[in-house]
C-alpha cells in the first residue's frame, strides 16, 4: 500500500511538472505570439486575443486558469486568423474535437496492443520451447527484420498494394465510419493502421518473452513439474508463462509511448481524425492553445497506464509486492 | 526512495532477447567466420556484422562525397524521363517531376544521418554526464534528476519533439537550416532522459567496484575518478545506444517528415523522400512505387545494421538496460 501511495505522489509530481511545460510552450514562442496566431487581426483584436489566452496574467494564473478549463471540459478554442472568429463566443471548441478524437485513436491504439501480444505470446513461447530449432531461427530472423521496418513505411507499403494496386477497399473513406453504423466497414478501415502499429510491436515482445521463458525454463520448479510428469503444454502455459511474463508487462506499459507516436504518423497516412491527426493539424495551423491540451492529455493518459501496470505487475508477483514493502 | 518505484521500468524494450537471438542468428549464419582475426572480436560479429559494417561504411561515404560523386544534382529535371522506373541512366528510376531517385537517395542520405548522428551526439554528451553523475553521486541529484527524466519520459518521443518544433520551427518561411537546428535539439533533447538513464544504471554498477574504491582510496578526486574509472567503463553501453540511437531517429525524422515538420523537402531526406513519395503514389495514377521503396529500403537496411551491431556491442560489454 505504501509503495502504491508513493507512486501515485510520483505520479501527481510527474503531471504537475508535465501540464507547467506545455502551459509555458506558448510563452516560448518566438516573436510576438499573437501576431503568429491571428495573422491579420487588428491590434484591438490582439489585445482581446491576448487577454482571452490569458497571456495578460502570470504563467502560473495561466496554468490555474487551464486545470480549472480542464476539470469543467472546457480546453479553450481554435481561434481564427484575426483572433476568435466571433469575440468570445467559441464556436469551435478544443474539447469537442477531442471527444471525437480520443476513442479513435484508444481503439486503434488498444487493437494493436492486443493483436500484437496475441500473435506475440504464442510465438514467444513455442520459440522458447524450441530454442535453436529452424522454426525458432525463422521467426527470430523475421521478428529482427521486422524491427527495422519503420511503420509508416509498413502502412504506405500496405495502402499502396491494398487501395492502389490490388484494389481490394477503399483504404482512405471519408470519415470514421462507427461500428454500429457499418461493422464491416468499421474493420476494414481499422484493418492496415493496426496491422502497421502492431507489427514492430509483435517482434519486441516475442523476443522479449522468448529470452524470459527460456530463463525460467531452466528454473527447478520446471524440472520438477516435468519430474512430477506434466505435459509440456501444461507446464509451458500454466507454470512457465506467468513468471515470465513480468517483463513482457512494463514493456507493454512503456511501450504505449512508442505506440502513441506511431500513431500519430500512422493516423496522418490514412488520415484517421485520432489525436494524432488533432496534433499534427493544430501544428500546421498554429493552434498552441490545442496543442497544449492535446500534449498534455496524451502524457496523462501515458502516465496513468504505466501507473497501472506497476500495480499489476505488483499483482502478479507477490514477491514483488513483498519486496518493496520491505524495502 | 523513489527510486525502488521505478525499478520496473529501468528494464527495457529489447534487453536480454536481443543478445540470445543475436548469438543464435550469428552461429547460425558463420560457425567460422574469419578464424584469422582475433578470436574475441569476431566471434560475435560474424558475417552479418561485416555486411552491416560495410553497407554503413558505403552509406556514410556516399553522404559523404554526395557532392563530388558523378551523379546528377538532386533538382536537376529529367523531364523525358518523368516517373520512369529503374534503367541504366537511372538505376532506382526517376520520381514524379523528373529528379534522379538514386540521386536524391544519395543526397538524403547526407542530411539525414547528419540529423541523426547530431542529435545523438547531443543526447550522449547531456545525457551521458547527468547519468554518469547521478549514477556516481546518487543521493539527493540522482534523486531530481531521475524526477525531471521521468517528467521527460512522460510524454512519449514524438509527441515532444512535435511540440517543441511546433513552437520553435513550425513558422512555414523558417529555413532548411533553421529546421534541421530544431529538430536536432528537439530530438536531442527527447533523447537525454532515455540515454541518461542507460548511462546511469550502467554508472552505478561500475561505481561499486574496487578499482573505483581503490582509485578513491589514494585520494583522487571525483572528478578523476569519474573520468579516468567509471567513464571507460560506461562508454560500451553509451556506444550501443547510440549505435540504437541512430537507427530510432532516422525513423523518427521520417515519421516527422510526414507530419510535414521534418527536413523540408528541398534537401532531400530519406523521410522527405518517403513523405513526398506517399502524396505521389496515392494522387497520380500509374505512378513508380520505387519513389517510396529506394527510401524506404535505404532505411530499412541502414536501422537494420545499426540494429545489429548495437546488438552485438551490447551482448559483447553485456549491457543490460535501454530504453530506446
Amino acid at each position: 500500500m505504501r509503495a502504491i501511495a508513493q507512486r501515485l505522489l510520483q505520479l501527481f509530481v510527474v503531471l504537475l511538472l508535465v501540464t507547467i511545460f506545455t502551459s509555458v510552450l506558448i510563452d516560448l514562442v518566438p516573436g510576438d505570439v499573437t501576431n503568429t496566431l491571428a495573422p491579420v487581426s487588428t491590434p484591438e483584436q490582439r489585445a482581446q486575443l491576448r487577454h482571452e489566452l490569458h497571456l495578460d496574467q502570470p504563467v502560473w494564473e495561466r496554468y490555474g486558469e487551464w486545470v480549472g478549463g480542464l476539470a469543467h471540459g472546457d480546453l479553450g478554442c481554435y481561434y481564427g486568423t484575426s483572433g476568435y472568429t466571433s469575440g468570445s463566443s467559441c464556436p469551435d471548441k478544443v474539447a469537442d474535437r477531442v471527444k471525437d478524437a480520443l476513442p479513435i485513436s484508444l481503439e486503434i491504439m488498444i487493437w494493436a496492443q492486443l493483436i500484437a501480444l496475441v500473435v506475440a505470446i504464442p510465438l514467444g513461447v513455442i520459440t522458447a520451447y524450441r530454442a535453436g530449432s529452424m522454426f525458432d531461427k525463422g521467426v527470430n530472423t523475421t521478428a529482427f527484420g521486422l524491427l527495422a521496418i519503420p511503420n509508416f513505411v509498413l502502412a504506405l507499403v500496405l495502402a499502396y498494394y491494398v487501395g492502389v494496386v490490388w484494389h481490394l477497399w477503399d483504404i482512405n473513406p471519408t470519415g470514421w465510419i462507427d461500428f454500429g453504423q457499418d461493422p464491416v466497414g468499421h474493420f476494414k478501415q481499422l484493418l492496415l493502421p493496426v496491422i502497421s502499429l502492431a507489427a514492430g510491436q509483435v517482434a519486441v515482445y516475442m523476443r522479449l518473452l522468448r529470452s524470459d521463458m527460456i530463463a525460467t525454463l531452466q528454473e527447478d520448479f520446471v524440472t520438477m513439474a516435468r519430474a512430477k510428469g506434466l505435459s509440456p503444454a501444461r507446464i509451458l502455459w500454466r507454470h512457465a508463462l506467468r513468471p515470465s511474463s513480468l517483463t513482457l508487462l512494463t514493456v507493454a506499459g512503456l511501450n504505449v509511448g512508442t505506440l502513441i507516436g506511431g500513431a500519430v504518423v500512422i493516423e496522418n497516412i490514412f488520415v484517421i481524425h485520432g489525436m494524432g491527426f488533432l496534433i499534427a493539424d493544430a501544428i500546421v495551423r498554429r493552434q498552441y492553445v490545442a496543442l497544449q491540451s492535446y500534449v498534455a492529455i496524451i502524457a496523462l493518459g501515458y502516465v496513468a497506464v504505466n501507473f497501472l501496470v506497476d500495480i499489476l505487475y505488483a499483482t502478479l508477483d507477490p514477491r514483488i509486492r513483498h519486496a518493496r514493502a520491505i524495502g | 526512495m523513489p527510486e525502488q518505484s521505478v525499478e520496473p521500468m529501468i528494464e527495457t524494450e529489447s534487453a536480454a532477447p536481443v543478445v540470445a537471438g543475436t548469438q543464435t542468428l550469428v552461429l547460425d549464419a558463420e560457425p567460422e567466420a574469419a578464424p584469422t582475426v582475433e578470436k574475441s572480436a569476431t566471434k560475435k560479429l560474424g558475417l552479418f556484422g561485416w555486411i552491416a559494417i560495410g553497407w554503413l561504411v558505403v552509406i556514410v561515404g556516399l553522404a559523404l562525397l554526395a557532392p563530388w560523386l558523378p551523379i546528377a544534382p538532386p533538382d536537376q529535371k529529367f523531364l523525358r524521363d518523368t516517373g520512369a522506373g529503374p534503367s541504366i541512366k537511372h538505376i532506382m528510376g526517376v520520381d514524379g517531376i523528373g529528379q534522379d531517385m538514386f540521386s536524391r537517395v544519395v543526397w538524403g542520405a547526407r542530411a539525414s544521418l547528419l540529423v541523426a548522428t547530431a542529435s545523438v551526439l547531443f543526447g550522449l554528451i547531456f545525457g551521458g554526464v547527468l547519468g554518469l553523475m547521478a549514477g556516481y553521486y546518487r543521493g539527493r541529484l540522482d534523486g531530481v534528476l531521475s524526477y525531471i527524466f521521468n517528467c521527460f519520459l512522460a510524454i512519449p518521443q514524438l509527441v515532444l519533439a512535435l511540440a517543441i518544433i511546433a513552437v520553435f520551427a513550425s513558422d512555414p518561411a523558417v529555413t532548411v537550416g533553421e529546421r534541421e537546428f530544431w529538430l536536432v535539439i528537439s530530438i536531442g533533447l527527447v533523447s537525454i532522459p532515455v540515454i541518461g538513464r542507460i548511462t546511469r544504471a550502467s554508472t552505478l554498477t561500475w561505481a561499486q567496484r574496487e578499482f573505483v574504491l581503490a582509485s578513491r582510496s589514494i585520494g583522487a578526486r571525483n572528478k578523476r575518478v569519474i573520468i579516468r574509472e567509471v567513464m571507460p567503463n560506461v562508454l560500451p553501453a553509451m556506444f550501443s545506444i547510440a549505435l540504437l540511437g541512430i537507427a530510432v531517429v532516422i525513423v523518427l525524422e521520417g515519421g516527422l517528415s510526414i507530419l510535414g515538420v521534418g527536413i523540408p523537402p528541398s534537401t532531400p531526406s530519406w523521410g522527405n523522400l518517403i513523405a513526398t513519395g506517399r502524396n505521389e503514389l496515392t494522387k497520380i495514377v500509374g505512378a513508380n512505387p520505387q519513389i517510396i521503396f529506394a527510401p524506404a529500403i535505404a532505411i530499412f537496411l541502414t536501422v537494420l545494421s545499426l540494429n545489429y551491431l548495437g546488438d552485438v556491442v551490447r551482448a559483447r560489454f553485456d549491457v543490460r538496460e535501454s530504453a530506446i
